[in-house]
């Protein structure tokens, strides 16, 4: 029999590391599974928006009278019936549910229809009459910079510019000058959408206490919880807000939409459910995507490929709000240091709106932007002084429970080891730069936090609460507000409570995403939940299972340490003949201590920086990853060709590895998407002509995404170093490994034919493109060719901790 | 979801009661066999029939016939014409092409006269309504500008269809029937250059047949670019159909560009191939030549200098193919299937 466990330091597993067929996977399979749009409810009304055909324009008037008029039409709703804005992060209150004086961007909503049907809503669109004044646009940063009038918001730092800031981590300039060589290169990361196969729907009723019931696709529904309460003036506690099981989410749901709150407000006036389901083209919209980020990167090195310093410059196309974008703009940097030792950091964001749907998280929230240019530069700088690029990685990886020049603490790491398993899988030593002409190999690593270390709003309250309960039946259930987007969290919470129960997870019953009923978490966004909720969920099975030890170790004639919880029955250490099923443990301790419940709950740790700002980045734990592609690139065509992708992620364990690889390989599908096609771009008609700024292709067949037939075979390491801080181990992998997959194509397509594409996607035309360049004799590249003059802040400037510092900004220090 | 304007529906079963009808109903009325091209277009509101005469009810469209050649009922699935032992087997380049149609699922619904008479496409018009109104619409529907060439006074829509280059290329003719009669004509024949009036089908004309002569002799292969290996609508199609002597001598040749104009463009590889081999050095030129025909416009996916700068490669590797050379690893490539 097993020595007696601790349940927190458990080694050996019934549950976890085996692969299962995860708790939703039947309902999933078989179209079970009721997402939002299958709800349906007696009486229920049907919701359209009416949205700007202008990209900037001041309303000047909105008649609705024809609208309301209309046989079947029951409310028209418009800006006047919402006085209050909202927005996800507490900065950036700058959207209304229906825009009110003012529209930026074509697809912006300016009323909404509520009607019999979506039939009759959607006659009805066509009734209003909404009067215009439209004002000159901007449709990028650079013009953004240049025209800081008219303003797209009358708040942000100054003209059209959202956020702007600037870190000094010592003094760069220095280490720069003392540097052998120091490399300057620019990038540019195109925009791109989420795409999730489930469009937003919801559907909002009034229960039988009268409260509010929406029933909707988000990621957050702890958030989208609050700003109901906000918008709609009510008290939180008369609102419940139900995430039901989404269709993909990639950060697409993490913002409150425009149409959650119209069908809620629509409801609550007309006490009837109502129900909304957007279009696909009202998707890209909603939008809230990968932000598109020029890049200027200037790094030096030794000439034994350590770095000594880098000074990353980065200008965020923000779009018409300010959705996630003062966290988005952090993290076009913040992660930067944590792949490699790097001594000196300064970095420099700014964010400008844009008469464009507003940018946001998507999967890797602007850390694969930085990524992209840091690996596709390290390559470079690989090549000029001579070294292999997975033997310079690997020289300088970070070290364990090591800080960073910018104050991160790096725990776990198994970045060395990825590096070390894509090298060997792809046979990187024996094939690289022999394939042939026209086939190549690239690498590239990456790091992603395990959660984010600070709330989206302030609070020292935990991140993430579980609630356990079990009684006589036999029954667990675990109640715990976290959200299943596809991911797996429903899995991860049956499987971790399985496994400290010592129970079959088929046993497990999971609550989740229901504010009305489950404790809260804080959403699924950040790679957040394996570890926060995983951890809360310890803690309350920790609980029970005292509870229950106590209860079974007077039954058993033993001591509560001296039990092993396992395959469903309760054993005495010393004497496996001495045991009794769960079930009968449960009784026990119901007869003891009445009703069986505990509570769990996590909050992150302390970071170690102090300065302002230092709250975005800290993790309680980072993953890593490391890639290799294999390209085929076509010299007549510039045709890239992705024959095989190599990818290790240092996961900390796998709770149930099917899940896991399911996860890295989906992050490939989409980064190998962005690296090659993938691109929300839009059109601005000839100015003389038009002022017309629209999406160029806002569907699912002209928004190119891989299909099935494009996607390689990828063959996945999982590399398992157990982290403490995290439940049994397990880190991320919802979003680290999409990370180094579109700086390794890049890299793997210089392998095969010698050009350089510094921008994404990279598509055939650009490859061409550099290949005539270079028969020509020019520099063999496509990128961006020059870095606007952006009016950065003076830098809060902070002494990284081996050069005395203490965490906190060094006032009166210069800053270059 | 999007929704359809209202229309009237009838369900004929046979094309002398759908011919009726259509007389009947007059221009306001439109054909619907699988909808696939339509329905989309509808709930954008770029047709929106006051009727709709459905093609599917009609079992005489849905014949293969062998005779002199193969005539092939316009009612056919894309499907059904991929599973044709005798497409498959004789006709090539019309199943590579109708292989590459859209999806499986589209393939099981979108019929190959539907294929034939595609709605020409741009990427300013294939667009929702609400989308067009930000835009103030184009020429070829509810607008005055074509927003792809301001100074054009024509549509510049493009035809996109795969399996009509294979067809033109295999020597395809057409059946229309109306209710004054039916007639025959070469498939080339059935196509304008411009993007709105692209079809010559009289709105009350029903295609009935396609009509394929004797294979005999030929050989044939259509390779289309597109950005992904499924669902896309070609931005380049080559066809090429060559009747060779043993000894490898052309003694006639067709070659057929799709989705570079308004209408599938034919070659004249006859005159420039008659009488040569297809060698290395005679294929580069042949490409170089039809290339030359190629004239993409900026209104499909993928950049237009690169589109047209491609165009010799992907003659050069239909005609490799119809040589006889092993192109499985390039097709395996640019179509991401083996065909």
């Amino acid at each position: 029999m097993n020595a007696p466990e601790k349940p927190r330091q458990k080694t050996r597993f019934d549950t976890i590391g085996k692969p299962r067929r995860r708790v939703d996977g039947r309902a999933k399979a078989i179209g079970q599974q009721r997402f939002a749009d299958d709800l349906v409810l007696p009486r229920m009304l049907h919701a359209k928006l009416a949205r700007s055909p202008h990209p900037h324009a001041v309303i000047e008037s909105v008649d609705v009278s024809r609208a309301r008029a209309h046989r079947g039409v029951h409310l028209v709703l418009t800006g006047a019936d919402f006085p209050v804005p909202y927005g996800i992060m507490p900065v950036s209150q700058d959207e209304y549910p229906v825009a009110r004086e003012r529209v930026r961007f074509v697809g912006d909503p300016v009323a909404a229809v509520i009607a019999v049907d979506e039939q009759t809503a959607t006659e009805a669109l066509a009734l209003i009459d909404v009067k215009y004044r439209p004002l000159p646009t901007i449709a990028s940063p650079e013009e953004g910079l240049a025209n800081p009038e008219p303003r797209i918001h009358d708040y942000g730092e100054q003209g059209n510019i959202h956020r702007n800031q600037s870190y000094e981590f010592g003094d760069v300039e220095e280490a720069l000058a003392q540097s052998d060589r120091v490399f300057e290169d620019l990038f540019f990361y195109e925009g791109n959408t989420h795409l999730p196969m489930e469009q937003q729907a919801s559907l909002a009723s009034i229960e039988g206490d009268g409260k509010l019931l929406l029933e909707t696709s988000t990621q957050n529904p702890h958030y989208l919880h609050r700003q109901l309460a906000r918008v709609l003036q009510m008290p939180t506690a008369h609102i419940r807000v139900i995430a039901t099981a989404n269709g993909g989410g990639f950060g697409g749901k993490c913002d409150p939409g425009n149409h959650e709150f119209v069908v809620a407000k629509a409801a609550l006036m007309l006490g009837r459910p109502v129900k909304i389901c957007l279009t696909r083209e009202e998707v890209f919209y909603q939008h809230r995507g990968r932000h598109p980020v020029l890049m200027k990167f200037r790094t030096g090195v030794t000439k034994d490929g350590r770095l000594t310093a880098i000074h990353l410059q980065t200008l965020l196309d923000g779009g018409a709000y300010g959705s996630h974008g003062p966290a988005s703009t952090f993290y076009t940097g913040v992660l930067t240091p944590v792949t490699y030792e790097l001594p000196r950091f300064k970095f420099e964001a700014c964010r400008v709106f844009t008469n464009k749907p507003a940018c946001g998280p998507k999967r890797g929230h602007g850390t694969p932007q930085p990524r992209f240019g840091q690996e596709v530069q390290l390559d470079k700088i690989a090549e000029a002084l001579g070294l292999d690029p997975a033997e310079m990685r690997l020289k300088m990886v970070t070290k364990p429970d090591s800080l960073t020049a910018s104050w991160l603490r790096v725990g776990s790491t198994g970045l060395a080891e990825c590096i070390r398993k894509v090298v060997e899988m792809s046979g990187w030593r024996a094939r690289r730069g022999k394939l042939g002409p026209g086939r190549g190999l690239g690498l590239a690593c990456s790091a992603y936090m395990c959660g984010a270390g600070v709330s989206i709003y302030w609070n020292k309250l935990p991140h993430s609460a579980v609630q356990l309960l079990l009684d006589r039946s036999g029954q667990v259930t675990v109640y715990c507000g976290a959200t299943e987007i596809g991911q797996g969290s429903d899995d991860v919470l049956a499987g971790l409570t399985a496994e400290a129960l010592g129970i079959d997870p088929v046993n497990v019953r999971v609550v989740t995403g229901d504010t009305g009923i489950t404790p809260i978490d804080l959403g699924s966004y950040s790679s957040r939940v394996t570890i926060m909720m995983g951890n809360a969920a310890l803690q309350a099975a920790a609980r029970v299972r005292e509870l229950l030890a106590t209860a079974a170790a007077e039954a058993l004639d033993t001591l509560p340490d001296r039990l092993v919880f396992s395959q469903d029955r309760v054993f005495a250490a010393e004497d496996a003949g001495k045991s009794m099923s769960f079930v009968e443990a449960i009784a026990a301790a119901e007869a003891k201590f009445g009703t069986i419940a505990s509570v769990g709950s996590y909050a992150p740790p302390k970071p170690p920086g102090k300065y302002k700002g230092a709250g975005v980045g800290p993790s309680p734990a980072y993953s890593f990853s490391a890639c290799v592609v294999e390209t085929e690139v076509d010299p007549v065509t510039g045709w890239v060709t992705v024959p095989k992708i190599w990818v290790a992620h240092d996961i900390g364990r796998a709770l149930n590895p099917i899940l896991a690889r399911g996860q890295v390989i989906g992050s490939v599908y989409m980064g190998l998407g962005e690296a090659l096609m993938e691109e929300q771009a839009f059109r601005r008609l000839p100015p003389k002509l038009s002022s017309a700024l629209v999406h160029r292709n806002p569907s699912m067949l002209d928004y190119k995404s891989l299909t099935s037939l494009d996607m390689p075979e990828v063959e996945v390491a999982l590399v398992e170093e157990p982290d403490p801080n995290c439940p049994y181990g397990a880190k991320e992998v919802g979003q680290g490994p999409l990370l180094p997959v579109m700086p390794a194509v890049a890299n793997a397509i210089y392998d095969a034919v010698g050009v350089r594409i510094d921008e994404v996607p990279i598509t055939p035309d650009k490859v061409l493109a550099a290949l005539a360049r270079k028969a020509k004799g020019e520099a063999p590249r496509v990128g961006p060719e020059s870095f606007p003059g952006v009016p950065y802040p003076q830098a809060t400037f902070v002494l990284p901790p081996w050069e005395g510092g203490d965490g906190n900004e060094l006032k009166g220090r210069k800053a270059a | 979801m999007m929704r359809l304007p209202w229309f009237r529906w009838h369900a004929p079963r046979s094309v002398a009661e759908a011919a009726k009808i259509l007389a009947g109903e007059g221009p306001q009325a439109m054909l619907i066999a699988g909808g696939t091209d339509l329905v989309p277009n509808m709930k954008r509101r770029h047709q929106e029939p006051a009727a709709l005469v459905a093609l599917r009810g009609v079992e005489g469209l849905k014949k293969i016939a062998n005779g002199a050649g193969l005539t092939l009922g316009a009612g056919l699935t894309l499907t059904e014409v991929v599973e044709a032992r005798q497409v498959r087997e004789h006709y090539g380049a019309l199943y590579q092409a109708a292989a590459q149609v859209a999806t499986p699922h589209l393939r099981n619904m979108g019929t190959l006269g539907g294929n034939v008479c595609l709605d020409t496409r741009c990427t300013y018009y294939n667009q929702s309504y609400e989308w067009r109104r930000a835009i103030d619409f184009c020429m070829k529907k509810d607008g005055a500008t074509c927003w792809v060439a301001t100074a054009s006074k024509r549509c510049v829509a493009v035809s996109s269809t795969d399996t009509a280059p294979a067809l033109i290329a295999l020597g395809a003719k057409v059946r229309l029937a109306s209710a004054g009669g039916a007639r025959e004509l070469d498939l080339a024949d059935l196509y304008n250059n411009d993007g709105m009036a692209y079809l010559t089908r009289r709105p009350d004309e029903i295609l009935t047949e396609i009509v394929l002569p004797p294979a005999a002799g030929w050989k044939s292969a259509y390779w289309k670019l597109r950005r992904r290996g499924a669902f896309d609508f070609p931005v380049l199609g080559v066809a090429a159909a060559v009747r060779a002597a043993p000894d490898g001598t052309v003694e006639d040749a067709r070659i057929v560009l799709g989705a570079v104009a308004s209408r599938p463009i034919v070659a004249k590889a006859g005159e420039l191939l008659a009488g040569k081999r297809l060698t290395d050095d005679v294929i580069e030129e042949v490409a170089a030549k039809v290339a030359s025909r190629a004239k993409p416009m900026d209104n499909t996916d993928l950049e237009i200098y690169w589109r047209k700068e491609v165009v010799p490669a992907f003659v050069g590797y239909a005609l490799r193919e119809v040589r006889g050379d092993d192109m499985r690893a390039t097709r395996m490539r640019i179509a991401r299937q083996a065909l």
